[in-house]
């Protein structure tokens, strides 16, 4: 186990953290992203292509489009209620 | 009392995960060494890469059913989108502005190219890492950057050719699967046309794939065109 491997899991254990305890949607989802792209890079470092690939392609992408398309429909539903706080 | 809450709901979690890694680390190893047994029957699956064997072979059931698994994902997305509640929600004032033109441009240039990877990756997906999942992924993300782009309209009534696009990679699978009842068993595949057949059911359902993925974020009344965080 390198020293690379050690950070990678660190790094990977904070942007989690961070993710899950980020009192913004915004900041978590991007978090969320983050996370999913150093997944795929400590599948890549197991070994794994394919589910490197997957995560990368899939959670990372995919999933963290949904979720801003998400966070965008809810800060609108916000704004139309509260027409004052702008973005 | 919510912070002691919060607290409470961490440690259980903690706990939990504690649990799974002594009854983890308590599991007796596999009985079968299944990564030797796929080696040996390499030859027969029709691609030479072990994990595509796998997933469109020996254990093509499964794959089968999470392709079906997406597709109702899809299916009731767009149910639950259709009803008044979702048609209310008054449209999105950025749809008003002009998308920026250097992402349009930047669209315009790695559409194709996202589309050559993704045949790539498709093709690469009998020798090595890839296949119809990661092609359909590259798919839906081209689809998802030209949306937010401004240069392709949401689908805001999926119309008949749309749907049958949706459904037919799973029906191209689930006719494979059905025609190996012939041969005796359902996803048993004659192992001369083996390759072939691999390759024509993961064409389709990189097609398909990448058309649901798509709908699930282009689909439904409305969509976003600026992303949702901008």
């Amino acid at each position: 186990m390198s020293a690379f491997d050690l950070l990678l899991a660190l790094a990977l254990l904070l942007t989690a953290w961070r993710a899950l305890a980020s009192p913004e949607l915004f900041r978590a989802v991007v978090l969320f992203i983050v996370f999913g792209l150093l997944m795929a890079l400590a599948w890549a470092r197991l070994a794994a292509p394919d589910i490197a690939l997957a995560e990368a392609a899939i959670g990372a992408g995919l999933t963290g489009a949904l979720l801003l398309d998400a966070v965008g429909h809810l800060r609108r539903g916000l704004r139309r209620k509260t027409p004052r706080r702008g973005p | 009392m919510k912070k002691a809450l919060q607290w409470t709901v961490a440690a259980l979690c903690a706990l939990l995960a504690a649990a799974l890694t002594v009854a983890l680390l308590a599991l007796p190893g596999a009985p079968v060494r299944l990564a030797a047994e796929v080696e040996a029957q390499l030859p027969a699956s029709g691609v030479a890469h072990p994990v595509t064997a796998v997933l469109l072979n020996f254990r093509g059931y499964d794959t089968l059913l999470e392709v079906a698994v997406l597709l109702l994902a899809l299916l009731g997305m767009l149910a639950a989108g259709a009803g008044p509640r979702a048609l209310a929600v008054p449209p999105d004032p950025l749809l008003a502005v002009p998308p920026d033109p250097l992402l349009a441009g930047l669209a315009r240039t790695l559409a194709p190219l996202m589309l050559l990877v993704a045949g790539y990756l498709l093709w690469a997906g009998a020798h090595r890492p890839g296949g119809a999942f990661q092609a359909g992924a590259v798919l839906a993300a081209a689809a998802v950057l030209l949306r937010l782009a401004g240069l392709l309209p949401a689908w805001a009534r999926p119309g008949r050719r749309l749907r049958l696009a949706w459904a037919a990679g799973f029906a191209l699978f689930l006719l494979a699967a059905a025609g190996g009842l012939a041969a005796g068993a359902l996803l048993r595949y004659p192992p001369d046309w083996a390759g072939a057949l691999i390759l024509a059911i993961e064409a389709g359902l990189t097609f398909s794939l990448g058309l649901i993925l798509a709908g699930l974020f282009l689909a439904g009344p409305e969509a976003p065109r600026g992303g949702g965080g901008a």
